[in-house]
């Protein structure tokens, strides 16, 4: 019992001697130093995604090669969790608790995501720029150590519902889309969208489940619904089945596609393209294999990049892109960071970007922050397919 | 229902399987009980002498071990195959969560709810897995794996399950488990507040894996546990000796699948998240690498089955990022080649040459 209580008196005395400590920690920093954590799906059903992780890799080893961040070298700890999120708990935890990284960065997944996103903010660990374009990563009041990158799915659909009420007269809008989360974030965006006339435009909602073998009957159904717009909130394999399906079927109506689903060659070569003529998405980075960029600066650069330090890499992905550009947002956040990198300011500094342009992002994108904003990319353009490239048209969106 | 002479013919028709199971009264057992004495003593010790992570991680190691046990009884003992596991480990795991969030009950509490609810679905599933045998009862229960997490995503349980969201666990004191008042965990290891949640989770753990050996053991050491056995080795000659075999067959699925449900409930409180993605097929596999690696048919070889899934992946990773399946792979192949009975054939082999030389 005395021993007891003595051991309580001396962890409140080191309570109290540690508290001025906490409010300004730094962790995983040193003179010469700072150390990063990520996870990755270097292995399992995910794992092209993995060369986002390589990517990011290359990059830091770029940045060190040319001095580091204000004189600090980078050490980045990227570890695989093969898309399993109790996996995802452990290396978080090994990240945090035995590598001691001052944040972690550009975790991939919204599952695997989901599974470390208390454990981040009840430890006070930044989780910046998650690969992942859920909305949940936006909520400063309740996880202000989570934050988001890429548009939301919510955002992008508000941004397809404006294009709508601008431009399509009396139209009557058929939706399908896949009755999970995902989903239901693009749904309730797009509903917030088109506001007051939601329920006067849409004539036509169908769920299907990622179980389901196909999408048909619900593409029929929304045909007979003389919907005129399609809004097709699918995964790459179920957009191809709805794509051709419709074609077949002689439905033309203006059709939406969601961006994760506007691959070329996994979905609409499959789909076919004649089908897959007229189709709409919304994209924020530059495609490599767009030749409208071939000369473009950011561009050269990052083909300078990809040959000497990513060699393995696919040039023809959006993956190292994405790598490459979220890299260069977060060594531009632990530049402004200076020498104070305790995880509050870099939360801070995070969280107060103004107009940063973010390579390889489509020119005009702009990334903007504030403690009431965890959002950093809003804005995306619309792209019409032509037969065999996505096109560009109109202007840079946002919702800012 | 056996009754006292259904025991004895039991009794019989088990001799043969005596020669490769750790039978009570042979001098190896005193020796394996020091082992166990040891073992038990160093996974008390551990959370004085190692931080919150390694404390997790040998958290993990301990419930794959309860699992591989439940595995082995029905598996190891009563020679039914199953490569779906992982859907009990799932109920389980939702049953601690649901109990947890919605009825918020201390998770201790929650485990005997976990057993019963899983045994009920195992005893259940045990009825047509009575009609398949050796491979055919490997693809039924397959697919039982395959469903699992595709039900949970069901939009009719959503209010239950969180649908593909999953459920947070312990949101009242976000993310980390509550340690009842009763147990000064964090006094005794002298722990912040975070790690006093790990450090109370892996207490339970310890506390599971302890109570599941003990209850395993003497089951199979009993009349069921011979009976059991007896249908493992010959079928035909079990029935022909009047033994039940639908009766202990379905009620080793039952029992096998309520470890495992337990082994889920605690799973849910150390990684505090689940959701359907979490249990797919990959969760069976792994159960079955740590039974064979353990060695099929003894039950402390769970520990390092359960320490060979959680330790090899991380020591492949750090061989090659992009090639860690591959030398996870290399690594079992080897370990087959080198020790085709699991580790536990190993130490029985080791065991026997010492008695030899010491008779």
């Amino acid at each position: 019992m005395t021993f007891r209580r003595f051991t309580l008196a001396a962890s409140a005395a080191i309570a109290v001697a540690a508290a001025p400590a906490t409010a300004q920690t730094v962790v995983g920093v040193t003179d010469d130093s700072i150390k990063i954590g990520n996870i990755m799906p270097y292995s399992g059903p995910a794992s092209a995604y993995g060369q986002i992780g390589e990517a990011m890799s290359a990059y830091m080893e770029m940045v060190n090669a040319n001095g580091g961040v204000n004189g600090r070298m980078i050490e980045f700890v990227s570890y695989d969790d093969g898309y399993q999120p109790p996996r995802t708990v452990e290396q978080a935890r090994k990240l945090v608790e035995r590598d001691e990284v001052a944040l972690i960065v550009a975790t991939l997944g919204t599952p695997t995501t989901s599974a470390i996103h208390r454990y981040v903010n009840a430890r006070k660990v930044p989780l910046l720029f998650v690969a992942t374009g859920a909305s949940k990563w936006g909520q400063p009041e309740e996880y202000p150590w989570t934050m988001g990158w890429q548009p939301d799915y919510a955002t992008e659909a508000k941004i397809y519902a404006q294009y709508i009420l601008d431009n399509v007269e009396d139209a009557k809008i058929g939706i399908l889309y896949q009755n999970d989360d995902y989903g239901r974030d693009y749904l309730g965006g797009f509903k917030e969208g088109l506001g007051d006339k939601a329920d006067e435009l849409i004539v036509s909602e169908r769920p299907y489940e990622v179980a389901d073998p196909t999408v048909d009957s619900q593409v029929i159904s929304l045909a007979d619904s003389d919907a005129n717009v399609f809004f097709n909130i699918t995964t790459p394999k179920f957009a191809a089945q709805a794509i051709k399906k419709a074609d077949e079927i002689g439905w033309e109506p203006l059709h939406l596609l969601n961006n994760v689903s506007s691959s070329v060659g996994s979905v609409l070569k499959p789909a076919g393209l004649e089908a897959s003529m007229g189709l709409i998405t919304a994209q924020f980075l530059m495609d490599p294999t767009d030749p409208q960029w071939a000369d473009h600066p950011e561009k050269v650069e990052w083909e300078a990049f990809m040959d000497e330090w990513y060699p393995d890499g696919d040039k023809t992905s959006t993956f190292p892109v994405q790598g490459y550009s979220e890299s260069a947002t977060l060594i531009h956040v632990l530049e402004k960071a200076g020498d104070d990198l305790s995880r509050e300011n870099i939360m801070a500094q995070a969280a107060n970007l103004n107009g940063f342009r973010a390579p390889m992002t489509l020119p005009g994108v702009e990334l903007n922050t504030s403690p009431t904003d965890f959002y950093p990319i809003e804005a995306v353009q619309l792209s019409r397919f032509t037969g065999d490239t996505w096109e560009l048209f109109g202007d840079i969106i946002s919702s800012e | 229902m056996a009754t006292t002479d259904d025991a004895s013919l039991a009794k019989r028709a088990s001799l043969p399987a005596s020669v490769d199971v750790a039978e009570p009264r042979t001098p190896l057992l005193s020796m394996g009980n020091v082992g166990l004495a040891l073992t038990l003593a160093a996974l008390l010790a551990l959370p004085f002498f190692t931080e919150g992570f390694f404390v997790f991680q040998m958290t993990k190691v301990l419930t794959y071990a309860v699992a591989i046990m439940g595995l082995n009884l029905l598996t190891g003992f009563n020679g039914q195959f199953s490569l779906g596991h992982g859907a009990f480990f799932a109920i389980g795991a939702y049953t601690t969560a649901i109990l947890v969030e919605m009825g918020g009950f201390g998770f201790l509490a929650t485990l005997p709810f976990a057993a019963l609810i899983c045994f009920g679905f195992g005893f259940l599933f045990g009825f047509p897995a009575l009609r398949l045998e050796g491979i055919y009862l490997a693809l039924a229960t397959f697919a039982l794996a395959v469903a699992t997490p595709q039900i949970l995503k069901l939009s009719p349980l959503e209010g239950l399950t969180g649908g593909v969201q999953g459920i947070y666990l312990f949101s009242e004191t976000f993310g980390e488990p509550p340690v009842p008042s009763w147990a000064p965990v964090q006094s005794i290891f002298g722990v912040d507040e975070f790690d006093a949640g790990t450090y109370w989770v892996y207490l339970v753990t310890v506390a599971v894996v302890v109570l599941t050996y003990w209850i395993l053991t003497n089951l199979v050491g009993s009349r069921t546990g011979r009976a059991m056995m007896a249908i493992r080795d010959n079928p035909i000659a079990a029935r022909s000796m009047g033994v039940n075999a639908a009766f202990y067959k379905t009620v080793a699925f039952g029992v096998s699948a309520a470890v495992v449900g337990v082994a889920g409930g605690i799973g849910a409180a150390s990684t505090k998240f689940v959701a359907p993605d979490s249990f797919t097929f990959f969760v069976s596999v792994s159960f079955l690498v740590g039974l064979v690696v353990g060695g099929v048919g003894w039950l402390p070889g769970a520990l390092i089955g359960g320490a060979f899934i959680v330790f090899v992946p991380n020591y492949a990773e750090e061989v090659s990022k992009g090639l860690s399946g591959a030398f996870f792979g290399i690594f079992l192949i080897l370990m087959i080649y080198l020790a085709p009975n699991g580790v536990g054939g190993l130490i029985r082999a080791a065991a026997d040459r010492i008695r030899r030389r010491s008779d």
